[in-house]
């Protein structure tokens, strides 16, 4: 194509490690044209980051470029000597990284970080490349540009980190970004933000973006054609909107497929079974094959090409399988939109098995001479709420707001700094610290991270009784194991895994282990702390699926802890939400996620990039306040767009808005309650 | 920050108790003054008038730490606890076997350990970062991989055999420097020349390596690709960005040192004949001159605890999130 | 009689301890992996022949007994007052022969001149033939022949065995194909290629010389290995128990415990190591200097003495141990197995058996290999300043301490210290190395 500014032309990177050459790259190519945003998409290990690696030739030292050709204009970048690349990085193709926090020196301020780019490639001197940095950092929305050039930035929060971040790629107005996941460590309100500069950027200057990505919601938002990876390779690259109607290649459809949505509420999530074939090895024949459930003959034996579809009106539209060589796959089928609102409304009637009252948790500043306790962060102030037996609540917030804290102190992980915890009938607080040890088995917790969740020390039997012989489950050692052997079966684990060391095993299944180990001590209640955000979307649908299966066989409570709105949708039966210490709005899961009341609430859920992606954006100005200071009167009204000056008087009482529902703002007092406000469509209804 | 430091400063008072404590303890407890009386005085003939006299001379014939028969205060301060320990905070050290005035001693003796040991740290500081930068700047080339095998050889090597050797060759084969003594002034330096060559040869291996490691650990870090996707060349990369972040823990590292400079070298000035605190200390050693050594192991804590505390400050000095929190 | 020394026990067991090890790690692939990755190191297998050779050495070292004398008829059984050891018997060649004084390696005559008086009863001034090196050539001429003759016989009987061992890991190398043999092999090959001249030579000289009262200096070289060998094992034995307690204490219960601990090791890291050494060596010295009747035998009170020297160098050393492992149990026990632990109601004691301390293992194990060297060079160091093992121990340091005011001579007396440089240097060679491989083997930035 003409008016293609960075061409990749058969790319393979290869990586050395312990188990022999890996081929992470294997025969890229792509176009991207001037002013275009172009999405890679793909799960952990489909070799997209280091495709974005490559071309910057920027990769780790394991790493070489083995074959292939980056064309940038026409000059091919892979050919330049290393003193010629050096001009080429940072003056006509810039990138910036997903974890703001480490990418930034931190020992140098955020403008001498900006300056140097300028002074390297342009041939500005002296003030002119100081003006130049201030305008940079004004023009990427950082507020009091001439104070924030002097910080370091450890005193940033993330948003504006990788706001400096993208002012140092766009210091020397390059031709060609790429972005590499800029927003997976940023919470959904700042991406937001982060999205909309991007957007904002690429628009004014005509510059080309690539976006490296997993998130399909980000797709949508952002690109204009879209390619997937998947082990080295790519699988299909289209239009967003082609793409987005009707994904043509099996794994792009799975990948659809595994995400929770409100739709799929009462269903199974489709996961894809297997994992990622070793890229060590060379291929017979197509490398989805094996998780494929419409694989024949013919894909063991030849590897497929990316090739154009037979009667395809989308013209740039390429799919490398076989299936297609037949024509265009069947539009996916849209499953019932109908919600059974029956078993939302039957939470109340299941008996509470946890309640907790007025719930606080403060850490205490030290500081000064003798380390006084000048103050605390409110980490948790004041949370009540009530889990049903066998329901899930889930409990939403940003990172910060108190939620993991919160769960931890439900279980008396964290010793608690006021209010109550009633399980079962009894008050936690007044159980003396031996009969407390002894309850423990009927409240679990499953982690987050599923690499620090097991002790890589000991094998997966020991760690599946541990929890068992502490609590005195089961006769003896032998009747144990019985019982280690059913747990693994019901978490679909082999028995051999018994034997084996946490190391062996991939992500997804050390969070399987860790569910079993929650279930040996036959819990009624299992807080799980953003049990899958660290997994793949195709693994996190297996996850989610184990979840709801344990739920309704075994009765479990589930305190379902995430920043993942659509995994609430999915899975949960009521929703809190947290903001700054305090839950400000919570309800049934229709209720809350159909029709938000606090502007908070509406904002947040406005702010999640969803796959259909079209949907108004509530912009929320500014980021989450210390809960060492929280804002005086309501905690949201510094960024609340519907503030009023009340709001900075008292923090608003919680307003009942029905059976099962309440809310903490002033704008549904008593008289108002009536009175709906304009807003947003229902949420559980779009599809 | 201020707070900071005066809290560290006023950290120092209880560990300034405790390694008072512990010599106390180990000088008067684990062997009493008799004890001392009859080592220093052989063994074998001594009478009890001998010993007592022994004692009374030295202050030795007091109680330990509760003098019953004293009036007043003095049942506290007339004791050896009292004038031999606690004194010690106020610097005073009292007299040697030999009767000299240790204060005294230590103020003539610390200069000449000064005039050697800081050129060592100086010279040896910036011969070992400009070696490991090298090899830092070539990593997994032939440069760094002999640079490792040499600085683990050099590391093997005792320090005796770098003092006896560097002796050897330069003094006795080649005649270039006396082979050992002192004096006052300019002409120190031809004496203090060899020895500081063999301090910072010593001290290459290990603390080559140890940088290195340092720097190629910073070298890994996230900021240093966003660095070079900046295009900046790999030289500014290693100076403006790398040297920067690994200065933070090599600073720190030997800003602790610094005050002990002032003890000198055991062996350096022994070997060379400097008239330095290391040498006292070693005269002192093997002359069993308890009073000295005790003094000694006094100021050492002190010195380094003026030097945790510089640690601390110069903790502020480079790292900016510590200086502005 | 076997005699028994505090530190010979000590030091069996510290072997019997480290083979229950091996077998301990080859049942746990947490442990088995990391070694397994250490022995593919080249640089790791030589240095193990090495260290394997010092410690074989250090061991037979470590069995004393006193020989019973001849009987003359009609008495009981007497045994001689002297403690000797198995080494000792392997190498009675060399301890039996003393000259009167100086001698340079391989040499026939004394490296003083004295006065000799000849046959006929005049005196004379020359350089007396030796009484042991050399003494069975009738003519000092035959010297030359004699020493490449018994040179040639011993890198003959030492290439005999290299064959051997060549065939022997040939099988080997078939079974374990991923550990560099060939390194191990070379590091073989240098050592019996030295050894085996060195053998073949002592039996009729001086290999590497003797020293001021005569002693011969390959003998003392050899004897001085144990005494590295005990100071760089037993004091980490000493160091061990108590960093790693306190150090795990401190990091895992945190709060006034912690404070108290770190209290403790900053007061005793900020008195200078050697001053703290040397306070406390001297008031051991005091101690058993007045209290002879507490030692049976001139061996046993330089043997307590070695050991009071460990404990104290572990005493004043576990600091730095404690602080990592401080670090590393406050970053532990934050991880999320460790609250599941909680959430489990386990209890403190079993937490920190069985997660931290087994978290923790690989920092020990590079702690203590890395101490090894450091402490080989600091007993040279000690023994200089006069605060090491009593002056009758053979070891590095009083080897050098007694043969450094030589070099002022003319011509120099070079050997001893070479002799004692070289060997140290060896040993403390091969350990490093060793330690690196074990580093790198266990780092834990590295995946299982």
């Amino acid at each position: 194509m003409s008016n293609s500014i960075l061409e990749v032309v058969n790319l393979k990177t290869h990586l050395d490690t312990a188990t022999g050459e890996l081929r992470a790259v294997d025969g890229v190519d792509i176009k991207l044209r001037k002013g275009e945003c172009f999405a890679l998409v793909g799960e952990s290990g489909s070799g997209k980051s280091m495709t974005a690696l490559s071309l910057m030739r920027l990769l780790p030292e394991a790493g070489r470029i083995a074959d292939g050709r980056v064309l940038l204009d026409g000059q091919d970048l892979l050919a330049l000597p290393e003193a010629a690349m050096r001009a080429v990085r940072g003056r006509r193709v810039a990138m910036i990284f997903q974890e703001p926090s480490t990418a930034l020196n931190p020992v140098l301020t955020v403008g001498r970080q900006i300056t140097e780019v300028i002074e390297r490639h342009t041939a500005l001197t002296g003030e002119a490349v100081r003006a130049r940095a201030l305008a940079l950092l004004d023009a990427v929305g950082i507020p009091d540009a001439a104070r924030r050039c002097e910080e370091y930035p450890f005193q940033l929060s993330g948003g504006l980190k990788q706001r400096v971040m993208i002012a140092c790629a766009l210091a020397a107005e390059p031709e060609v970004l790429i972005a590499d996941e800029p927003t997976t460590a940023l919470d959904v309100t700042i991406q937001a933000q982060i999205l909309d500069l991007l957007a904002k950027l690429q628009a004014e200057r005509q510059m080309a973006i690539l976006l490296i990505t997993h998130d399909l919601g980000i797709v949508a938002r952002m690109a204009q054609r879209v390619a997937v990876m998947y082990a080295g390779e790519i699988v299909e690259i289209a239009d967003r909107d082609a793409f987005f109607a009707a994904p043509q290649h099996p794994y792009s459809q799975k990948l659809f497929d595994a995400l929770p949505t409100p739709e799929k509420r009462g269903t199974e999530l489709s996961v894809i079974p297997g994992q990622v074939p070793p890229l060590t090895g060379k291929f017979e024949g197509c490398r989805f094959v094996e998780r494929c459930e419409v694989a024949y003959l013919r894909c063991r034996h030849e590897v497929p090409q990316l090739i154009a579809i037979p009667g395809d009106a989308t013209a740039h539209r390429l799919v490398r399988c076989h299936l297609r060589e037949q024509g265009l796959a069947p539009p996916p089928q849209n499953v019932s939109t109908e919600v059974e609102e029956g078993t939302l409304v039957a939470v109340a009637s299941m008996p509470v098995i946890v309640e907790a009252e007025n719930l606080k948790v403060h850490f205490p500043i030290h500081k000064g001479l003798f380390k006084r306790t000048v103050g605390y962060v409110r980490a948790v102030d004041g949370v009540s709420l009530a889990i049903h037996a066998g329901r899930t609540l889930a409990l939403v917030g940003e990172s910060g707001c108190g939620k993991t804290t919160a769960g931890k102190a439900l279980l008396r992980l964290i010793a608690p700094t006021g209010g109550r915890v009633v399980f079962a009938g009894k008050d936690l607080s007044t159980l003396s610290r031996n009969a407390l040890r002894k309850g423990r088995g009927a409240m679990q917790i499953i982690f987050q991270d599923p690499y620090a969740s097991l002790n890589p020390r000991m094998r997966i039997a020991d760690i599946l009784s541990e929890g068992m012989r502490s609590l005195d489950v089961g006769r003896d050692d032998k009747d144990r194991m019985y019982r280690v052997a059913e747990l693994l079966e019901q978490v679909g684990l082999p028995l051999e895994a018994l034997a084996r060391y946490p190391h062996e095993f991939s992500g997804g299944q050390r969070q399987r282990i860790a569910i079993a180990r929650a279930l040996a001590v036959e819990p009624k209640l299992i807080v799980c702390d953003e049990p899958t955000s660290a997994l793949d979307v195709s693994v996190q649908a297996q996850i989610l699926n184990l979840l709801k299966s344990l739920q309704e066989r075994l009765g479990i409570a589930y305190l379902f802890i995430t920043h993942n709105i659509s995994i609430v949708e999915y899975l949960a039966h009521e929703v809190a939400v947290m903001y700054l210490g305090r839950i400000i709005e919570r309800g049934t899961t229709a209720e809350v996620l159909g029709d938000p009341k606090h502007p908070y609430t509406q904002a947040l859920l406005s702010a999640v990039p969803t796959v259909d992606g079209k949907r108004e954006i509530i912009r929320l100005g500014g980021e989450l306040p210390s809960p060492a200071h929280p804002p005086a009167g309501c905690h949201f009204h510094p960024r609340c767009p519907k503030a009023m000056p009340e709001c900075r008087e008292a923090y608003p009482e919680a307003v009942q808005l029905g059976r099962t529902r309440t809310v903490n703002c002033i704008l549904y007092r008593a008289s108002k309650a009536a009175s709906s406000t304009p807003g947003r469509r229902g949420r559980c209804g779009t599809g | 920050m201020f707070a900071y430091i005066v809290r560290r400063i006023l950290y120092a008072i209880p560990i300034l108790v405790g390694v008072n404590l512990i010599t106390f303890a180990l000088f008067f407890i684990v062997n009493t003054p008799d004890d001392m009386a009859r080592m220093q005085l052989g063994a074998k003939r001594v009478t009890p008038e001998a010993i007592e006299k022994w004692k009374a001379e030295r202050g030795y014939d007091l109680p330990l730490v509760w003098n019953a028969s004293a009036e007043g205060s003095a049942k506290a301060t007339g004791t050896i606890f009292f004038q031999k320990s606690v004194r010690l905070f106020v610097f005073d050290f009292g007299f040697s076997e030999d009767k000299r005035d240790i204060a005294g001693e230590i103020r003539a003796r610390m200069w000449p350990s000064l005039a050697l040991a800081l050129p060592v740290f100086l010279v040896g500081l910036a011969v070992c970062i400009t070696f490991a930068l090298l090899m830092a700047f070539f990593r997994a080339s032939y440069l760094d991989f002999w640079g490792v095998v040499a600085c683990v050889a050099m590391m093997s090597i005792s320090t005796l055999f770098y003092i006896i050797g560097g002796q050897y060759l330069a003094s006795k084969i080649w005649h270039l420097v006396p082979i050992s003594g002192y004096a006052g002034g300019l002409d120190a330096v031809r004496f203090l020349i060899l020895p500081v060559v063999i301090g910072v040869v010593g001290g290459i291996g290990a603390s080559s390596r140890w940088y290195r490691t340092l720097f190629l650990e910073e070298m890994g870090k996230d900021y240093v690709r966003t660095a070079r996707a900046k295009g900046l060349t790999e030289g500014v990369v290693l100076f403006r960005h790398v040297l920067k972040n690994a200065m933070i823990p090599i600073l720190t590292g030997v800003v602790v040192v610094i005050p002990t400079l002032f003890l000198g070298s055991l062996l350096m000035e022994s070997f060379f004949g400097i008239p330095g605190l290391g040498s006292y200390t070693i005269d002192a050693i093997q002359a069993q001159d308890f009073s000295v050594v005790r003094s000694m192991v006094f100021i050492g804590s002190v010195f380094y605890i003026v030097g945790l505390i510089l640690t601390d400050i110069s903790y502020t000095v480079v790292d900016p999130r510590i200086r502005l929190e | 009689m076997p005699v028994i020394l505090v530190t010979d026990v000590l030091v069996w067991l510290l072997a019997a301890a480290a083979t229950g090890y091996a077998f301990y790690c080859r049942r746990h692939p947490h442990l088995a992996v990391p070694w397994a990755r250490v022995f593919r190191s080249t640089a790791a297998m030589a240095s193990v022949v090495v260290l394997g050779v010092y410690v074989a050495l250090g061991l037979l070292d470590s069995l004393h007994f006193r020989p019973e004398l001849e009987k003359k008829d009609g008495e009981q059984k007497a045994y001689s007052s002297e403690v000797l050891s198995v080494l000792d018997l392997a190498l009675s060649h060399l301890r039996g022969r003393s000259e009167k004084t100086y001698s340079a390696p391989l040499a026939t005559r004394s490296f003083a001149k004295e006065q000799i008086e000849l046959p006929d009863g005049r005196q004379l001034r020359d350089f007396p033939r030796l009484r042991f090196g050399g003494a069975h050539l009738q003519d000092e001429g035959e010297w030359a022949g004699d020493v490449a003759k018994r040179m040639l016989t011993g890198i003959a009987v030492a290439a005999a065995l290299l064959f051997l061992i060549f065939l022997v890991m040939k099988i080997i190398r078939k079974r374990r194909p991923e550990i560099p043999w060939s390194a191990a092999y070379a590091a073989i090959a240098v050592l019996a290629l030295l050894a085996g001249p060195a053998a073949a030579l002592s039996s009729g000289y001086h290999v590497l010389g003797t020293d001021k009262v005569g002693q011969d200096i390959f003998y003392l070289a050899l004897k001085s290995v144990r005494t590295s060998l005990v100071i760089g094992t037993l004091t980490t034995l000493v160091l061990l128990p108590v960093g790693i307690a306190l150090g795990i204490a401190a990091g895992y219960f945190k709060g006034w415990i912690d404070d108290v601990i770190q209290y403790l090791y900053t007061t005793l890291n900020s008195i200078p190591g050697v001053l703290l050494i040397a306070a406390a060596v001297l008031m051991m010295q005091v101690y058993i200097d007045l209290h002879p009747e507490m030692f049976q035998t001139a061996v046993q009170r330089a043997d307590l003495r070695l050991l009071f020297l460990c404990i104290i160098l572990g005493l004043t050393s576990w600091t730095g141990l404690a602080r990592l492992l401080r670090g590393e149990a406050l970053k532990l026990s934050q991880l999320e197995y460790i609250q599941a632990a909680h959430a489990f109601g386990v209890r403190d004691t079993r937490i920190l058996a069985r997660h931290i301390l087994p978290n923790v293992s690989h920092i020990v194990i590079i702690a203590m290999v890395m101490d090894f060297s450091g402490l080989v060079l600091a007993e040279a160091v000690l023994s200089y300043v006069g605060v090491g093992v009593d002056p009758s121990t053979n070891s590095f340091g009083t080897m050098i301490n007694a043969a450094r005011m030589e070099m002022a001579r003319e011509p120099v007396v070079w050997w001893a210290l070479a002799t004692a440089f070289t060997f140290m240097f060896a040993l403390v060679l091969a350990a490093n190395l060793f330690a690196d491989a074990v580093r790198d083997g266990f780092d834990p930035r590295v995946r299982m």
